[in-house]
C-alpha cells in the first residue's frame, strides 16, 4: 500500500481556496498602507466567490477522498466526502459568509476594526464550517468543529473599545471548551470501544443488536455536547445572547447562521451516518433538548426590548425547531428524517440573514439598536422596511412568509410520521408564541413614527455593499417562497 | 381557458395588493379606494365566471411536500365564494365615501386585498396543504385591521383585541396543521378530493378521531365554538366597520367550511365519536350566546355574542351528520354571512355617527332621528331572528330538522334534547333582538343627539352599498331552493360512508 495519497483535489478546492484567500487578506493587509486596506473585504469577497463557483462541477456526483483501508469486495473509508448534503451546506456556508462579508465592509469601516484581522478570522471559520459539511471522520469532525470556533473568539473580541465585548468572547470560549471537552469524553469512549474513527465503520460496529454496553450509550450522548454548543441549545444556549449584542452584528449574523449551520451539518452526520443503530438513544434525547430550545428560547425572546437580543433569542428557537426532525428518528429510518432538518437550516439562513442585514443596516444609523429604533421604518424606507417584516414573518412562519410556512410544515412532519406528536404539540405551542414577538416587532415597523411626523426617522443612505447583501436575502427568501421545492428536496 | 380563471381569481386581488405596496404613496393614498374597488369588482366577476364555467385547476406546486395547486369550485364552495367576492367588493365600496378616521387607505385596502387573497383561496383549495396556506394567509393582514384601524377608545383595546384574535386562531391552526399532517402520512395524499372519495378508508377509527380532534380544533377555534369564542366578541368590538364585517360574513365560514369540507369527509368515523360533543357544544354556544346578548351593552358587542349563537346553530347542524343538518348548516352559513354582514355595516354606521356604540348613550328613537337607518336595522334584525320569509330562517329550520332526525348512529333522543335547547336559543334569540330594538330604535331621542348639527340619517351611497345584501336577504329567504339545489348533491358525496353505513 502507498504511503502517499491521492487527493482529489477538486473535491476539497472549496475550502482549500478560502484558506489560501485567507492567508492572503492578511499578507495583502500588512503590504498596504492603512488608507487602502479596505480592499481586504473585496478580497475575502473575491475568494468566497470562487470558492461557491468551484461548487458548481462538483455537483451530481459523489466524490471521495483520503480514503483509507479497501481492496477486493471491502469499500475504503474516507475521510472528505462530498455529496449533495454537503454542497447543499457549503452553498449555503458560501453564499451566507458572502452576506456576512458585505454586511462587515461599512461595519469594519464605521468601527475602525482591524480590517485584516477581521476579514482573514472571518475565512478561517469559513473554511473549518466547508470542511466539516465534509467530514466524515470522527477527528476531521472535531477539527474542523473547532476551526470554526477558534477564530469566531477572537472575532467577538476585536470590537476592543466596547467591554461587553471582551466579556461575550470569554463567555463563548468557555462554554466552548467545556462542551468541546465533554464531546471529546464522549467520542474517545465511541472510538475506545469501537476502534474505529471513521463513521461509516462506527454505524458497522455499533450495529449490533442486543450487544449494547453502558458506555456506548453514555459515549454517544456526550458527544452531542459540543454540537449543542454550535447551536445554542438548551442547557449549552445562554451564551447567545450576550454574545450577539457584544458583537459587531454582522459577526452576530455569522455566528447564527454560518457557524450554526456548521454545527447542524456536523451534528447530522454525526448522528445519521455514525450512530444511526443508536437512534433509540439519541432520538429521544434530542426530542427533549429540541422542546427545552424552543421553549426557553421562545418565553426569553418575549421580554427582549433590543433587536440583536431578539434575534439572538429567537435564534436559539428556531435551533429547536431544526433539531425537531433529529428527535424524531427512530432506528432504521434514520435517513428519512434529514431532509427535513436540511431544509430547515437552508430556509432558517436565508431569513435569518435577511432580518440581521436589516438590523445591521438600521444599527449603523442607531447604535442602541433598541426595537423602539425601528418605529416608522416603513415611512422612510419603506424597501428594507419591507425587506425585514418578511424576514419576520417567514421565522414566524406565517404568510406571506411562505418560505418559513413550508419549513415548518416538513419540520411538523417528521414526528407526525414518527408518532412523537407530543413533540409536534410543543413545537406547534412555541410557533404562536414565536408569533407574538415577530409580529410586535413587524407591527412597529409599520406604526406611525412617534413625535412630530414632519421629522420621522432619517432616512437612510443605502452602501452599495449593503444594498446588495439586502438585495440577495430578499431576493432568496422570495424566490424560495414561490419554488420552496428548491431547498425541500435535498438531504 | 378555464384552468386559468380560478389561479386569476387568487392573482387579481394578489397583484392589486403588491400594486398598492410599491406605487408612489402620495398618489397611491388618493386613488387606493378606487383602485381596490376596480380590484375587487374585477375579482368579483371572475367568481362570477370561475362559477359558471365550472372552473378548475390542478398545477404540480412543491412535489416534495406533496402539495398541488389543486382548486376548483362546486355547489358547496361557490356560494361562499360569491359572498365572499361580493363582501370585499361592498367593504371597498363603503370606503369610497365612509372613511375611518385613521386614514391610511393604501394600507388599508392593499390589507383588504390581502385577505380577499386567503378567504377566496381557502373556498376554493382542493389540497389539504394548500388549504392550510390560505387559511393562514389571512392572519396577519386581520391582525394590522384590528391593531391600526380599530376603536382605540380604551387605550390598547384593539392592540390586545388583536392580539387575542390571532393567538386563538393561530394556536388552533397549528394544531390543524398537524392533524392534516397525520392524515397526510396515513393516506399518502393530501388531495381532498381523493381523501373525500376515500372516505377514511386509510384510516383506523383512532387514527380518525385523533384525525378529527385536530382538525376540528383548527375549525372550532375559527368557527368559534364555545368555549374557544373568547377572542370573537373583543376582535368584533374593536375591529373598524370593514374589519367587523369580513369577520363576521366571512372569516367565520371559514371554520364551519373546514368542518364540512375536510373534517367531515376525511375522518367519517370520528366525526361519528366527537360529533355528541360537538353537539353538545354548539348548543351551549346557542344558549350561551344569546342569554350573553341580552346582558350586552354595547351594540357592537351584542352582534359579536349574537354570531356566536348563530355559529351554534351552524355547528349543531353539522354533527347530526345528515345531508339535512348539513345543509341546514350551509344554508345558515349564508345568510349570518349576509345578515351579520349587514348588522356590522349598520352598527357601524350608527357609531360613527354617534362615536360610541353604548345602547345606554345611544338611547332609543333611531327611528325617529333616522328613520332608514332604523328601518333597516329593524329589518336585520328580524332577519336574523330567523323570521320566516327572510334568509335567517331556512338554515336554523333545516338544522333543527337535522337534529331531530340524527345519522342512524348516533343517539336520537339525545339529539332531541340538543334540539329543544337550541329551540329556546331561538326563543331568546327573538327576545334580544327585540329588548335591542325597544332600547335603541323605538322611543324618543336624547336631545343631545336631536341638536347634533351631523346627524343625518343613512345617505343614498350607504343605501346603495347596501341594498345587494338586503336584496339577497330577501332572495334567500324566499327561493330557498336556489341555494339548497347547489349544495345538496355535494353534501351526500362528502358524507357518502354515514350513508353506506344507513344503507
Amino acid at each position: 500500500m502507498s504511503v502517499v495519497q491521492d487527493i482529489d483535489y477538486l473535491a476539497v478546492a472549496p475550502p482549500l481556496v478560502v484558506a489560501l484567500v485567507a492567508v492572503a487578506v492578511v499578507v495583502v493587509d500588512a503590504l498596504l498602507p492603512a488608507a487602502r486596506r479596505a480592499v481586504t473585504g473585496w478580497l475575502a469577497l473575491g475568494g468566497l466567490v470562487v470558492a461557491g463557483a468551484l461548487l458548481v462541477p462538483l455537483a451530481g456526483d459523489r466524490r471521495e477522498t483520503f480514503c483509507v483501508g479497501g481492496g477486493g469486495l471491502v469499500l475504503p473509508s474516507c475521510s472528505y466526502v462530498v455529496e449533495d448534503l454537503t454542497l447543499v451546506f457549503q452553498a449555503l456556508v458560501v453564499a451566507g459568509a458572502a452576506v456576512v462579508v458585505l454586511l462587515s465592509i461599512d461595519t469594519v469601516r464605521d468601527d475602525r476594526l482591524p480590517s485584516g484581522e477581521y476579514f482573514f478570522l472571518l475565512l478561517a471559520s469559513v473554511t473549518g464550517a466547508l470542511t466539516l459539511a465534509a467530514a466524515r471522520d470522527l477527528l476531521t469532525l472535531v477539527v474542523a468543529l473547532e476551526v470554526v470556533s477558534l477564530p469566531a473568539f477572537a472575532l467577538v473580541a476585536l470590537r476592543r473599545d466596547d467591554p461587553r465585548a471582551g466579556e461575550a468572547a470569554l463567555k463563548l470560549f468557555l462554554v466552548s471548551v467545556v462542551s468541546t471537552a465533554v464531546m471529546l469524553f464522549g467520542l474517545s469512549l465511541v472510538y475506545g470501544v469501537t476502534g474505529h474513527v471513521h463513521l461509516d465503520r462506527i454505524a458497522t460496529a455499533l450495529d449490533v443488536p442486543g450487544d449494547r454496553t453502558a458506555v456506548l450509550v453514555l459515549g454517544v450522548t456526550l458527544a452531542l455536547a459540543g454540537f449543542g454548543f454550535k447551536v445554542a441549545a438548551v442547557p449549552f444556549h445562554f451564551w447567545a445572547p450576550d454574545v450577539y449584542q457584544g458583537a459587531a452584528v454582522p459577526v452576530a449574523a455569522f455566528l447564527s447562521v454560518v457557524s450554526k449551520a456548521a454545527g447542524f451539518v456536523g451534528l447530522a452526520v454525526l448522528l445519521t451516518e455514525g450512530f444511526a443503530p443508536y437512534a433509540d438513544v439519541w432520538g429521544p434525547t434530542i426530542a427533549v433538548v429540541a422542546a427545552l430550545t424552543m421553549t426557553v428560547g421562545n418565553l426569553a425572546a418575549l421580554r427582549q426590548r433590543h433587536a440583536v437580543r431578539l434575534l439572538a433569542w429567537s435564534s436559539v428557537a428556531q435551533s429547536g425547531y431544526m433539531l425537531v426532525p433529529l428527535g424524531a428518528a427512530t432506528v432504521g429510518e434514520v435517513d428519512a428524517v434529514l431532509p427535513a432538518t436540511v431544509a430547515y437550516v437552508l430556509a432558517y439562513g436565508v431569513m435569518n440573514l435577511g432580518a440581521f442585514s436589516i438590523v445591521t443596516l438600521v444599527g449603523r444609523h442607531r447604535p442602541a439598536n433598541d426595537l423602539e429604533d425601528y418605529r416608522g421604518l416603513a415611512r422612510t424606507e419603506p424597501l428594507s422596511a419591507f425587506a425585514l417584516a418578511f424576514s419576520l414573518a417567514c421565522l414566524a412562519g406565517l404568510p406571506p412568509g411562505l418560505l418559513g410556512l413550508f419549513a415548518k410544515v416538513v419540520v411538523f412532519q417528521a414526528p407526525v410520521d414518527s408518532g412523537a406528536g407530543w413533540l409536534a404539540l410543543v413545537m406547534a405551542v412555541n410557533v404562536v408564541v414565536g408569533l407574538f414577538y415577530y409580529l410586535a416587532w413587524a407591527a412597529l415597523i409599520y406604526a406611525r413614527p412617534a413625535g412630530d411626523p414632519a421629522q420621522g426617522p432619517p432616512s437612510y443612505r443605502i452602501s452599495w455593499s449593503d444594498g446588495v447583501a439586502i438585495g440577495m436575502t430578499l431576493g432568496a427568501a422570495v424566490l424560495l417562497s414561490v419554488l420552496p421545492d428548491t431547498i425541500l428536496r435535498f438531504g | 381557458m378555464t384552468d386559468l380563471l380560478l389561479p386569476l381569481l387568487l392573482a387579481l386581488p394578489a397583484a392589486g395588493a403588491l400594486g398598492l405596496l410599491v406605487a408612489p404613496p402620495r398618489r397611491a393614498e388618493r386613488l387606493a379606494v378606487r383602485f381596490g374597488l376596480a380590484v375587487t369588482t374585477a375579482t368579483f366577476a371572475v367568481a362570477g365566471w370561475a362559477v359558471a364555467a365550472d372552473a378548475a385547476t390542478d398545477v404540480e406546486w412543491v412535489p416534495t411536500l406533496g402539495l398541488r395547486l389543486h382548486l376548483g369550485v362546486d355547489g358547496v364552495s361557490s356560494p361562499l365564494l360569491l359572498l365572499t367576492c361580493g363582501l370585499t367588493a361592498l367593504c371597498t365600496a363603503y370606503l369610497l365615501r365612509v372613511r375611518p378616521e385613521a386614514g391610511r387607505l393604501r394600507a388599508l385596502v392593499g390589507l383588504i386585498l390581502l385577505l380577499e387573497v386567503g378567504m377566496v383561496g381557502t373556498f376554493v383549495a382542493l389540497d389539504l396543504l394548500l388549504f392550510f396556506v390560505f387559511f393562514e394567509v389571512v392572519l396577519v393582514p386581520m391582525w394590522f385591521v384590528i391593531a391600526q384601524w380599530g376603536d382605540d377608545s380604551v387605550p390598547g383595546d384593539r392592540r390586545r383585541a388583536a392580539n387575542l384574535f390571532i393567538l386563538y386562531t393561530l394556536l388552533g391552526s397549528v394544531v390543524m396543521l398537524v392533524g392534516i399532517l397525520l392524515v397526510g402520512s396515513q393516506a399518502g395524499t393530501f388531495d381532498m378530493v381523493e381523501l373525500a372519495d376515500r372516505q377514511g378508508a386509510d384510516m383506523s377509527r383512532g387514527i380518525q378521531v385523533l384525525a378529527f380532534l385536530a382538525l376540528g380544533l383548527g375549525f372550532a377555534v375559527k368557527t368559534p365554538m364555545w368555549p374557544l369564542h373568547t377572542w370573537l366578541p373583543d376582535a368584533h368590538t374593536a375591529a373598524p366597520t370593514v374589519g367587523s364585517v369580513l369577520l363576521a360574513g366571512v372569516l367565520l365560514k371559514m371554520g364551519t367550511y373546514g368542518f364540512v369540507r375536510v373534517a367531515l369527509p376525511v375522518a367519517p368515523e370520528g366525526a361519528e365519536v366527537v360529533a355528541p360533543f360537538l353537539g353538545a357544544l354548539a348548543v351551549v354556544g346557542i344558549v350561551y350566546g344569546s342569554l350573553a346578548c341580552l346582558a350586552q351593552t354595547d351594540l357592537k358587542r351584542l352582534i359579536a355574542f349574537s354570531s356566536v349563537s348563530h355559529m351554534g346553530f351552524v355547528l349543531l347542524g353539522i354533527s347530526t351528520l345528515t345531508p339535512v343538518g348539513v345543509n341546514g348548516a350551509l344554508y345558515a352559513n349564508i345568510a349570518h354571512g349576509l345578515i351579520t354582514g349587514l348588522l356590522f355595516f349598520l352598527v357601524g354606521a350608527i357609531k360613527d355617527r354617534h362615536h360610541t356604540a353604548s345602547i345606554a348613550v345611544l338611547g332609543g328613537g333611531l327611528y325617529e332621528r333616522m328613520p332608514r337607518l332604523g328601518g333597516l336595522l329593524a329589518f336585520a334584525a328580524v332577519a336574523s331572528l330567523g323570521l320566516p320569509g327572510l334568509a335567517g330562517f331556512w338554515g336554523e329550520m333545516l338544522v333543527l330538522l337535522g337534529a331531530f332526525d340524527p345519522a342512524t348512529e348516533l343517539n336520537r333522543p339525545y339529539y332531541l334534547v340538543l334540539m329543544a335547547l337550541a329551540g329556546l336559543g331561538v326563543v331568546l334569540t327573538t327576545t334580544y333582538f327585540a329588548s335591542m330594538l325597544r332600547r335603541v330604535a323605538q322611543g324618543t331621542s336624547y336631545q343631545a343627539w336631536r341638536d347634533a348639527v351631523l346627524m343625518r340619517d343613512a345617505s343614498r351611497f350607504e343605501l346603495l352599498v347596501w341594498a345587494p345584501v338586503v336584496a339577497l336577504v330577501l332572495v334567500l329567504g324566499l327561493w330557498p331552493g336556489w341555494l339548497l339545489d347547489a349544495s345538496d348533491p355535494v353534501v351526500q358525496t362528502l358524507l357518502s360512508a354515514q350513508r353506506v353505513i344507513v344503507g
